[in-house]
């Protein structure tokens, strides 16, 4: 039997896929209809002093033909009355009393904070949400990622926040910084209970052309915005992993970062996540979207033997190591299946121009052919082949050797000059200068 | 089987030939465009008679830049619209297209191109002016795709041009012969008045240039004439009944059915006699307007030299094939009235009538779609020019004729192709006429 449940320190929820605090959770009507159609957790819209939004809240990078790469939006906290959303957070949590509700916060002082703590506990809050990661807006008033970008604050006002929450509280971190651990271990300083991240990424979105304004275009104006959406995933998981993998840290983690699919949520998890969060697919798609990824993780979790999430959390870490571990011995070459080239030559170009020329057209077909002593195994064709399968990298040592560049320091034999004869590239082929034109 | 009804306006013959390839709307387009690979050496381009750089003119369209799309494909194809419209796709550029290889649905090459086409031309966007004037002067005979192609690369180049079109409008027989469901004539001339508005050349209309007199005047008039003269009409089967009232030759009827297709008859029964594309045409449009059908080709159906989509296009419009059957006679007193038949078999190659096989389809309409005849006779007017012996005219790789002072492209040359055809040797000829004349000082 397979159960999905999750427990983010201490907050337990029916599945690990959770709303993340944006548009979806604004009201509690839209909580309410994320639950029935089947998310475990909903983290409010957050909540403090009511704001005042422009017109022109949005912006997307599209990619070809698919919309919504990437969203960008400059769009604040809640602009309804606190009263409003704790009646409303009061009422959802009658009705689903097992779903997780957690309630995102920014407030100002402590005075504020403790009042607003207070508040959503009362109003049946499973957990607390500290926003330090609103990177537009918000942050010039000395809020949201402005916290997020100074350890020390961030710290002092997660004491302020420990000093009456009963129910766990999770800092959410800004990606707008240098080395996200830091304000990571000034979360666990401050006595959070756990993290998640990532918040969105300063960004300007796109240029109207005709206009020559950024958008989105407030009146032929614009601002920063906060980036999201499937392009920042990658963005995300590193963080994830970064704030996984130090030692200092040890706060459960809740993923976000361009998850739209079973997999993307598969993918934080394997990097530590407990659980994660989710808005731009959701503003894309709706709410429906879930059932996807609930059926997609039943079925992987079935496929893998997985009992409960636990089962996989965490298990890519420790493949993560840093670039001077990794074996310089291990090589890869490209193979192509002739059988399933297409001939469109675009591994050939790839090579050619943006990698090491180990990749030749020969007379009479159209299937190219690798090179195998200029081949260095760098994947580049095997990514831009639209066949699956076509050129696959296989392995040509014996798998019993393994030396790293930390090995190599150790004993002395990295290069260290600038024309040392141990240089990687030393004796490897590169075509004659002029050849260039002779094509 | 289709059944088409009769139709008594020019708004129901419309409907009876709804477009093959509607246009594309710019959603449709941006959708397509984002499906090509963008190959290196792309087949789609080594597939095209006239080169046409497709992955770019696609990029290009995905990116927003339709008129620069437009320039990509006019610098390779002055007929970039027609084209698009009326090039055999299926066996050139998407023919070639990777996808084919994995199953997927290759790109919709010929609609993107006559979609950014049908852009710049609608806002009326010039993307050429002739060329400074060099002095020289060119004749043209024929305004087809060959002779307007010419035109247009030879302005480019600077030279006047004047041309000479026996019929009363230009584009040949992309107006005169190609299927009203691949193009209406109100896009074609579209596309003509289009490129004479960029490269301004003169056209004679109602000009036909057909005696030794008319040659020896263009020969002291102009530096260099360029024969884009087609072919004839169609070439007589010689059986008996071929000049029955209602027996016609292909080519003749699509003209007049282009052009007034009200105004043609058509019989309730028609059969058509032949095996190329011209008859898949002929077969197609007597069965969208109403008639029963019959295709009569003396090999089987494998044999025919027509496109096998061209086939499938009559056969849905509900023609009926008879094959392996040669006609031997057309019956009738004044008018057609029947058709008598043969049974054929192939023997080493060689078809054979089976001796007692012979029947007879009523029938009153015959349309011959048996070739078109060369013109030998004209061109016996000009000296020196030497025709092979299925009566092409022989040229060099540059489409230089041996008389030196003419050069020719098209069906005269190629002995019937595609729309294509002619305007990629066109383009390449006018570039010779250039490099000759200036080599001469």
């Amino acid at each position: 039997m397979i159960d999905i449940s999750a427990n983010l320190a201490g907050i337990k929820s029916p599945n690990p896929f959770w709303l993340a605090s944006a548009p979806p959770t604004n009201s509690g009507y839209q909580i309410m209809r994320a639950f029935e159609a089947g998310w475990g957790g909903a983290v409010w819209k957050t909540l403090g002093v009511p704001v005042v939004n422009v017109s022109s809240r949005y912006g997307a990078l599209n990619y070809r033909d698919t919309r919504m790469m990437g969203f960008n939006n400059i769009e604040l906290i809640t602009d309804r009355p606190l009263v409003d959303n704790l009646r409303e957070m009061e009422e959802v949590k009658k009705y689903f009393p097992d779903h997780a509700i957690i309630a995102s916060l920014m407030v100002d002082t402590r005075e504020e904070w403790h009042q607003i703590v207070k508040d959503v506990q009362n109003a049946g809050a499973d957990g607390i949400e500290l926003n330090f990661g609103c990177p537009h807006g918000m942050c010039e008033r000395g809020m949201g990622s402005a916290v997020g970008q100074n350890p020390n604050t961030l710290a002092t006002i997660t004491s302020w926040v420990m000093e009456v929450a009963k129910v766990p509280v999770i800092v959410k971190l800004t990606p707008n910084i240098t080395d996200v651990t830091e304000p990571a271990r000034a979360a666990r300083t401050g006595g959070g209970n756990a993290i998640s991240l990532i918040n969105t990424i300063q960004s300007v979105v796109n240029i109207d052309l005709d206009t020559f304004c950024p958008t989105p275009s407030v009146g032929n104006q614009s601002t920063n915005g906060g980036y999201c959406g499937p392009a920042v995933k990658p963005i995300a998981l590193n963080m994830v992993k970064n704030c996984a993998l130090d030692p200092n840290i040890r706060l459960p983690i809740s993923g976000i970062g361009g998850v739209e699919s079973w997999k993307d949520a598969v993918e934080f998890m394997l990097l530590g996540a407990s659980n994660v969060q989710v808005c731009t697919a959701v503003m894309h798609y709706g709410f429906g979207i879930v059932r996807e990824m609930e059926s997609g993780l039943r079925q992987f979790m079935a496929d893998k033997g997985f009992n409960k999430l636990d089962d996989f959390i965490g298990l890519s870490l420790d493949k993560m190591k840093e670039w001077k571990d990794l074996n310089l011995e291990y090589k890869v070459k490209a193979e192509i299946n002739t059988d399933k080239c297409v001939g469109c030559q675009l591994c050939y170009i790839a090579c050619e121009d943006g990698a090491h020329q180990a990749i030749k057209l020969e007379k009479g077909t159209r299937v190219p052919a690798i090179i195998d002593d200029n081949c260095v195994g760098c994947n580049l064709c095997s990514l831009v082949c639209p066949v699956d399968d076509c050129i696959t990298m296989v392995q040509t040592d014996n798998g019993t050797q393994f030396k790293s560049w930390q090995d190599k320091m150790d004993e002395n034999s990295v290069p260290t000059t600038f024309n040392d004869q141990r240089g990687g590239g030393v004796g490897h082929y590169v075509p004659k200068v002029s050849d260039a034109l002779k094509k | 089987m289709a059944e088409y009804k009769i139709p008594n306006t020019l708004e129901e013959v419309a409907e009876n030939f709804d477009p093959l390839h509607p246009t594309m709307s710019p959603n449709m387009a941006f959708q397509e465009s984002s499906r090509c690979l963008f190959c290196y050496d792309a087949p789609c381009i080594q597939a095209c008679p006239t080169s046409i750089d497709i992955p770019l003119f696609i990029k290009q369209i995905n990116t927003g830049n339709i008129d620069g799309a437009s320039k990509t494909i006019y610098d390779a194809n002055y007929f970039g619209n027609i084209c698009g419209k009326v090039c055999p796709t299926k066996v050139l550029c998407e023919g070639a297209c990777v996808h084919n290889h994995q199953d997927v649905k290759p790109i919709d090459i010929g609609s993107l191109q006559a979609y950014a086409t049908s852009h710049t031309m609608s806002i009326g966007k010039h993307i050429y002016q002739a060329g400074v004037d060099n002095g020289k002067k060119v004749a043209v005979i024929g305004a087809g795709p060959a002779g307007i192609s010419a035109a247009c690369e030879l302005r480019l180049l600077g030279y006047q041009v004047d041309i000479f079109e026996a019929k009363a409008q230009a584009s040949g027989l992309a107006l005169y012969g190609v299927a009203p469901y691949k193009i209406t004539n109100e896009e074609i001339i579209a596309e003509m008045e289009y490129l004479q508005a960029q490269f301004e050349y003169n056209i004679y209309y109602n000009q036909a240039i057909t005696t030794k007199e008319q040659l020896n005047d263009l020969e002291s008039k102009y530096d260099a004439i360029f024969l884009g003269i087609g072919m004839g009409g169609t070439r007589s089967l010689g059986i008996a009944g071929e000049n029955l009232k209602n027996c016609i030759g292909a080519t003749e009827f699509i003209e007049k059915f282009k052009l007034n297709p009200l105004d043609t008859y058509i019989g309730k029964s028609v059969v058509v006699v032949g095996g190329g594309n011209t008859a898949m045409d002929a077969a197609s449009e007597t069965a969208r307007m109403g008639a029963q059908v019959h295709l009569v080709y003396r090999r089987d159906q494998k044999g025919m030299g027509a496109y096998s989509f061209e086939y499938d296009l009559a056969k849905i419009a509900g023609t009926i094939g008879l094959f392996n059957t040669n006609p031997l006679e057309i019956i009738g007193t004044d008018q057609v009235e029947g058709i008598r038949l043969i049974k054929t078999e192939v023997v080493d190659g060689r078809v054979k009538t089976i001796d007692g096989s012979e029947f007879t389809v009523d029938c009153d309409m015959v349309i011959l779609a048996t070739g078109q005849a060369k013109m030998p006779d004209f061109l016996s007017l000009i000296e020196g020019l030497e025709l092979d012996s299925k009566n092409r005219i022989i040229c060099t790789e540059g489409y230089q004729t041996t008389n030196p002072k003419y050069f020719a492209s098209g069906d005269a040359v190629n002995g019937g192709a595609e729309v294509v055809n002619a305007a990629g040797e066109a383009k390449v000829s006018a570039q010779r006429i250039h490099e000759w004349l200036n080599s001469k000082g």
